[in-house]
């Protein structure tokens, strides 16, 4: 039996002069979502299945499917300080888990780091915001829409089952606009930030770093470097997950979430 | 008129099929397959050609640069226009262009360019370009900024030209604490800018908008058309009227001394189209944030293989809608006067020769253009009252109504 639908509201909301489009759904303990750089133009069953025990407020970042693109912005610090501004603004900033997907996990990292004591927990899952040492966070400006997002999954059969074999063109002209708004803020150094792993040292809160064993767009060697470099971390690796855990195995991370987010 | 020789100085001794393998010749087909030794008689050859251009009547030589890629192993047009600066004597120097996003100093762009306007002796006409999709990536220059670069650093390049120094620059992408070179452009106010195109709307309408003569290259003559309805439209709304002076155009045309020959050479224009060895890679050539907005469709099934490419077209389409023009001077010479008709250019370039064609085939081919086909065309360009910017004293720009003139001493 599948569960029950979750019912999501949605309104746009002003901050820093963009239309921030909020999503939220769900009762329960607060918590932040971050999407993907490919974006996330509706709730996923990831979302979902954490709306069914906590109070999500799921943004779309600045410049990202329906927020407007801000076109000030030129880094993942100003995409944090905008959050930190509307999280200050509603005032939810208490109690409250980051849960950042790759892009988001590093839009999370850089917020922990701007409020080292603020947040009750914070999960990164397979988060960019690191420079590898061996290895290569895979560069999408040399990848196809497609190509980029299927290297994303360990087992492509997941991506044919979310977007189709060959996804619309319509589907396809959102992750160009929101690879253009990645690049206007990540483009170089690509996809982290040098001065990252200096800060991260400093964050007093509780860190869950959740990885895909198969993940081929940032190496397994990052959540280790997060795990270490946070004073109060764990790793968890999930198999039969590549980069996009929450999509392709939305349940295991949820449940791994959950079960951090209400541990004592 | 202004007629131009024109090369995208091929580099085409390397394994080909290494280049059908790998499915593309850009970015990163690795340069395991560049010869320097090859390499370095290609660019003799190529100087040679320039000159020969210079001996038997071309009024200017127009250089450009690509990056990554055989198609062209002109790296810097800078390099070239510097080399020709001293061992040419009297053709313009036309530079279509230096790509301005690709400089994280424009200021140092300025002072090349006055330094090779200076060597020679006031014959440069320096065009900007935006630079292709894959130099964005093959220079690690953010592609969603591209054009916000191209203007910002035209619009340094030209203060640093035609005000006296020092001072500041603080804009969005370039930021100088002193602006003072000391070596400025022997022109006065400044050389000519040029804007070669082949898509962008946005770029027809920017040179418009600066009152820049626009240079097509090589579109279809119904495409070209429009260019110029859309061009003098805006022209007209910025206060001027279009005309033959402000369009250029750039026809690949082979000459030989048989119809055969010339088709069979002129084959090889397909030679860098994706024909024989593939050029763009469909990703790489559109990078996100570098195309138009109004394309972004055609170009993100074009990335995906939904769709050919938007520049590509047949040997026999283009042959028929004369993209390509080949022949015996006496064939060709018609042809030419039809696109002149139609499409009223003052500046025309001549891309002759390509991919694998005999350094012999290529002489002989600038011979017969210099010595047979353009007087045929300058007699129909005055008949056509088609008279270039130099001819006609066109104005600098919107901003310096005087014709660009080398400065008398003082």
């Amino acid at each position: 039996m599948s569960p029950p639908p979750v019912a999501w509201r949605t309104e746009t909301v002003p901050v820093a002069g963009i239309g921030l489009h909020l999503a939220h759904a769900g009762s329960g303990p607060s918590v932040l979502v971050l999407h993907h750089d490919i974006g996330r133009p509706e709730p996923s069953p990831f979302d979902d299945a954490i709306a069914r025990a906590c109070s999500v407020l799921a943004p779309s970042h600045p410049g990202y499917d329906r927020s407007s693109r801000p076109d000030w912005m030129r880094s993942v610090r100003d995409v944090a300080v905008v959050y930190q501004w509307l999280l200050g603004e509603r005032d939810l900033t208490r109690d409250l888990t980051l849960v950042g997907l790759g892009f988001g996990g590093w839009i999370a990292a850089e917020m922990a780091t701007m409020a080292p004591r603020a947040f009750e927990r914070l999960v990164l899952v397979g988060a960019m915001g690191i420079k590898p040492e061996r290895g290569e966070i895979a560069d999408q400006a040399l990848l196809s829409y497609i190509d980029y997002v299927r290297r994303g999954f360990a087992d492509t059969r997941a991506f044919d089952r979310l977007f189709g074999a060959e996804p619309p063109t319509s589907v396809l002209e959102q992750w160009d606009l929101n690879r253009e708004m990645t690049f206007r803020i990540a483009w170089k150094p690509y996809m982290y930030n040098p001065t990252l792993p200096y800060l991260l040292g400093g964050v007093a809160t509780p860190a869950l770093i959740v990885w895909g064993r198969d993940d081929r767009i940032v190496p397994l060697e990052c959540g280790e470097r997060y795990a270490k470099t946070l004073p109060h971390a764990r790793l968890e690796i999930v198999d039969g997950a590549g980069h996009f855990v929450d999509m392709e195995q939305p349940d295991e991370l949820a449940r791994l979430v959950t079960r951090f987010i209400t541990e004592g | 008129m202004h007629l131009m020789y024109f090369t995208e100085q091929p580099m085409s001794a390397y394994d080909e099929k290494a280049g059908l393998d790998f499915g593309a010749t850009a970015l990163m087909f690795s340069n395991r397959h560049f010869d320097p030794v090859a390499g370095s008689r290609l660019y003799n050859e190529y100087l040679e050609h320039y000159r020969l251009a210079e001996e038997v009547g071309f009024d200017g030589i127009m250089l450009n640069e690509h990056h990554n890629a055989p198609f062209c192993m002109q790296a810097k047009c800078n390099v070239f226009a510097s080399i020709l600066a001293a061992t040419t004597k009297r053709v313009k120097l036309v530079l279509l262009g230096n790509p301005l996003p690709l400089a994280d100093n424009p200021v140092r762009l300025a002072e090349e360019l006055a330094m090779i306007d200076m060597v020679s002796r006031g014959r440069l006409v320096s065009g900007f370009v935006r630079g292709g999709g894959q130099e964005q990536l093959a220079a690690g220059v953010n592609p969603a900024y591209n054009r916000e670069r191209f203007e910002e650093a035209h619009g340094l390049i030209i203060k640093a030209w035609t005000q006296t120094g020092p001072f500041r620059w603080e804009g969005a992408h370039y930021q100088h604490r002193v602006v003072n070179p000391w070596a400025v452009p022997l022109q006065t106010p400044h050389p000519r800018v040029w804007i070669p195109g082949v898509l962008s709307k946005e770029t027809i309408i920017w040179a418009a908008k600066q009152r820049y003569p626009y240079i097509a290259l090589s579109t279809e003559i119904q495409a070209t058309k429009k260019i110029w309805e859309l061009y003098d439209k805006v022209a007209q709304e910025t206060g001027y009227a279009g005309g033959p002076e402000y369009r250029g155009y750039l026809q690949r045309c082979h000459v030989a001394e048989t119809e055969e020959k010339a088709m069979a050479n002129a084959k090889q224009f397909m030679w860098m189209q994706g024909e024989f060895t593939g050029l763009a890679h469909p990703v790489w050539s559109s990078p996100s944030g570098y195309f138009s907005p109004s394309y972004r469709t055609a170009f993100v099934e074009y990335a995906v293989g939904r769709r050919s490419n938007p520049r590509g077209a047949s040997f026999g389409d283009q042959i028929q809608n004369q993209q390509i023009v080949a022949g015996t001077p006496k064939t060709v010479i018609p042809k030419l006067r039809r696109l002149l008709e139609e499409t009223r250019p003052s500046i025309m370039g001549f891309w002759a020769s390509d991919g694998f064609v005999s350094n012999e085939d290529t002489k002989t081919c600038i011979r017969l253009l210099g010595q047979e086909v353009l007087p045929a065309l300058r007699d129909i360009g005055k008949e056509l009252g088609l008279w270039s910017p130099f001819e006609a004293n066109a104005p600098t720009s919107i901003h310096f109504s005087e014709p660009a003139r080398p400065k008398e001493p003082r």
